[in-house]
């Protein structure tokens, strides 16, 4: 047992989970400020007592990057926050992300011993605590990189993939650069998730960090058009080359009335007010449209995020469309609980099918059906069914999609010899190598739409077979990878 | 950072920038555009690339001036540069060979339209262009055009120069002559396209046209610059920009496209009230 705490393992379990403070909902629901502040010294001491430093801890099992949790912990005990955070970075380069964005009750907080009979150790409080408490007093310190080597290496995309990827990479002492299409460093990051639930100023910190490594930012780059990936290894000079270009192309239902003025995908509504600033309207040039009555279409973070936004533009009304019940959706259960504390309103076993128009296009209102849970399918989750004659209209006059996104196909098309997965993902092996040798993947662009941890965690492994790939210079490739099918397979649709 | 080299006015309320983006200098086809940003608080838009010099690392841009962005981007000079610009982006135009082709532009659309005659021109086509404009203040690119193509017609709705009347007219009167076009490439604004798309499919002559959707990102991400074409939906900034005008969904994207006009003329209202907006003297 350890001598930093004071308390009985039974004592432990007695003391509750200490919660963050947060920003009361009726205020925040009209602002962009972030609606928690976390949680402050005082609770951030208390809750560390809360952990049973458990000889096996099974958290970091559950941690995708492996995040030595214990330990953290135990410096927080010890008042050694610094500590603490740099023990987190040595897993994971940005805490202050993943202490927000993380679904920990899922993860880490899942498996917590402590959590079997009491509410979980709030780990992902935890990490927060010390991230923001380090940034807050400037004592964040670059990472000594001991030796400089050999290797040029291309990052394409600046989401939460590549930026691990880059971090790892250039702290092992390779020459980095990242190609980002957009004109601001984040991915999703930057364009999807809102300020309200993760601070520009953190990631742009987060940012910072990584380029105080020497890795250098190129943005309004579109690989695959501004150069191919091709180019890269041949004028270029790269040596190896990371995709994490993500999942950014967005589904439409395919429903009648989407083609009207006021739908929007998720992701154009968001970027739009996060990306281009169209909530500070006219100060910022971009413009959007939020009627009085919205219904966003969907249950998972993108779909919470987009109707939170909404709400914050002024929607008197805010519906969210899901077609089958609260435990199935995937959002965060954090998000789904902040939603309905602003007055989301929830129709549950809904699905739309017609957006209903005005003579010049506007949308005037959204038909959906109800629905009954039916037989399990394959994935053993219970078929949704449309009950008969259950249509009914909801009046709204924006509708926001927010059903599915899938890879944007720019690359994938531009870079003979990668294969590629039913649903346009690029496909790795454990080690995130593709079909071509000196190509490696990850994130989004390889899972379809996951969370940031597990981008981050397939980064980590890319900078590992990316430095064991120019160490070595041999892959064994063709023999390794039972990926290694057709050299031109293209990408199909 | 990129910094404009040369601008020149070409009308009073359109303006040729010369700017330096090195990359896309060296990619560029015809058909491709780029997104811009001009300031940070700005919106992005985009525009489509006139020529590139890949020696000099630059790009051409012909901008007119008809809302707050391009209002301010007219306003800017030599020395002067834009926060972003991002391509090519979009598919470069099928280019037919050795075939007798319409070219027709209409209004600005006749910047897009040139890059597009020359590779034609390249191509051993025959080339009967067709530019068409409001007025004749409106009338560009009508020596660089005329270098490139076989034929050149001009018409102005006011009939203020050359031939009063819509390119449609000149067209029907080159097919009821008996011209067999093989292919009509047509840019210009949403009515023009549909017109002049309404006329070729009569006669069915494929026919290319340029989609000016609402965009955003210009990479396939957000999708506000569907369009619907033969009943599908299309992303235009990866999927086109230039589609078969026979199958577009005109009507439906000239409805589309009117979804910000409110912000778009307060914006514009604002501008003009802090900024003296004066069109510019053209020397012709
Ligand atoms: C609204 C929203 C909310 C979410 N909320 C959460 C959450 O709370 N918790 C969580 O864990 N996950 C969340 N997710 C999922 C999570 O954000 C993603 O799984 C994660 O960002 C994927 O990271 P990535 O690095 O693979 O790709 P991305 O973050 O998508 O980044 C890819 C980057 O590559 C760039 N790019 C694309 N093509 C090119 C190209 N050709 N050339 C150059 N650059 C290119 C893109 O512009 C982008 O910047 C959310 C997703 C969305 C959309
Ligand atoms: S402009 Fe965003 S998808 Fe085309």
């Amino acid at each position: 047992m350890s001598l930093l705490n004071p308390l009985k393992p039974s004592e432990r379990m007695k003391v509750p989970r200490q919660e963050s403070i947060e920003q009361p909902a009726s205020e925040r629901k009209e602002n962009f400020l972030e609606v928690s502040f976390g949680l402050n010294e005082e609770r951030a001491r208390v809750e560390a007592t809360r952990c049973l430093e458990c000889k096996n801890p099974v958290c970091t099992e559950g941690c995708p990057v492996g995040i030595d949790i214990r330990s953290f912990i135990q410096a927080i005990l010890q008042k050694d926050y610094v500590g603490a955070v740099k023990k987190i970075r040595e897993a994971n380069y940005l805490p202050a992300i993943c202490g927000r964005v993380c679904p920990q009750e899922e993860q880490c907080e899942a498996v917590c011993t402590l959590g079997k009979k009491n509410p979980a150790v709030a780990i992902g409080k935890l990490e927060r605590f010390v991230a923001d408490y380090e940034m807050e007093n400037g004592l964040f310190t670059v990472p000594e990189i001991a030796v400089r080597r050999e290797g040029k290496i291309a990052i394409v995309g600046s989401g939460p993939a590549g930026l691990t990827c880059a971090a790892e990479l250039a702290k092992l002492g390779y020459n980095i650069t990242i190609f980002e299409a957009l004109h601001a460093v984040g991915g999703v990051l930057r364009y999807g998730i809102p300020e309200f639930r993760l601070p520009r100023k953190i990631l742009d910190l987060e940012t910072e960090r990584i380029k105080a490594l020497g890795v250098e930012i190129i943005t309004n780059f579109v690989v695959g058009r501004t150069a191919t990936i091709d180019e890269f290894f041949g004028e270029w000079g790269f040596n190896a080359v990371f995709l994490g270009t993500g999942a950014g192309t967005p589904h439409f239902m395919g429903i009648p009335g989407e083609s009207a003025s006021g739908v929007y995908s998720a992701n154009e509504f968001l970027t739009r007010v996060n990306l281009m600033k169209a909530y500070k309207f006219p100060e910022y040039d971009t413009p959007i449209r939020v009627g009085k009555r919205v219904a966003v279409i969907g249950g998972g973070n993108t779909a919470m995020d987009a109707v939170r936004t909404a709400k914050r533009l002024g929607a008197e009304k805010a519906y969210l469309v899901y077609r089958r019940s609260k435990k199935e959706m995937p959002a965060r259960v954090e998000e789904i609980h902040h939603a309905e504390q602003e007055g989301i309103e929830f129709l549950l076993m809904t699905n739309p099918v017609r957006i209903l128009t005005d003579a010049n296009n506007w949308v005037v209102g959204m038909e959906c059906q109800r629905m009954e849970l039916g037989e399990p399918d394959d994935s053993g989750r219970r078929r949704p069914m449309p009950i008969p004659d259950s249509n009914f209209v909801i009046n709204v006059e924006t509708v926001i999609e927010a059903v599915g996104q899938a890879p944007n196909p720019i690359i994938q098309s531009t870079t003979p010899g990668l294969n590629i997965g039913k649903k346009g993902t690029v496909v790795t092996d454990d080690a995130q190598r593709t079909s071509r040798e000196g190509i490696f993947a990850g994130g989004d662009l390889s899972r379809g739409g996951a969370t940031v941890i597990l981008a981050m965690r397939d980064g980590k492994r890319a900078a590992s077979a990316i430095h064991e790939f120019l160490s070595t210079k041999r892959t064994n490739h063709e023999e390794d990878s039972p990926l290694y099918t057709n050299p031109y397979c293209q990408y199909i649709s | 950072m990129f910094p404009i080299l040369s601008k020149e006015p070409l009308s009073p309320t359109i303006t040729r920038f010369v700017i330096y983006a090195p990359y896309i200098a060296k990619k560029r086809q015809a058909g491709n555009f780029v997104i811009v940003r001009v300031i940070e608080t700005g919106e992005r838009i985009p525009l489509t690339i006139a020529e590139g010099d890949p020696e000099e690392g630059s790009i051409t841009l012909i901008v007119q001036a008809v809302g707050k962005t391009t209002k301010l981007l007219c306003s800017m000079g030599v020395g002067d540069h834009l926060v972003d610009v991002v391509g090519p982006l979009g598919n470069p135009t099928e280019i037919v060979r050795d075939s007798v082709v319409a070219c027709i532009g209409g209004g600005v659309g006749t910047a897009e339209l040139y890059p597009i005659t020359r590779a034609l021109r390249e191509h051993g086509n025959k080339i009967y262009t067709i530019i068409g404009a409001r007025s004749r203040d409106l009338i560009i690119l009508e020596s660089e055009m005329s270098a490139c193509s076989d034929y050149l017609f001009l018409t102005t709705d006011d009939g203020s120069y050359k031939r009063k009347g819509l390119v449609t007219h000149q067209l029907k009167d080159l097919l009821d002559a008996q011209v067999e076009f093989d292919a009509v490439y047509a840019i210009g604004p949403l009515p023009m396209m549909k017109a002049v798309s309404q006329v070729t499919q009569h006669y069915g002559i494929k026919t290319y046209v340029s989609l000016n959707a609402v965009m955003v990102d210009g990479t396939g991400m957000c999708g506000g610059c569907r369009v619907s074409v033969n009943g599908t939906m299309k992303f235009a900034c990866v999927d086109g920009p230039e589609f078969d005008g026979h199958k577009v969904d005109f009507d439906e994207l000239i409805k589309r496209n009117r979804t910000y006009g409110d912000f778009e003329r307060e914006s514009d209202r604002r501008y003009c009230e802090t900024h003296t907006w004066e069109r510019q003297e053209v020397v012709k």
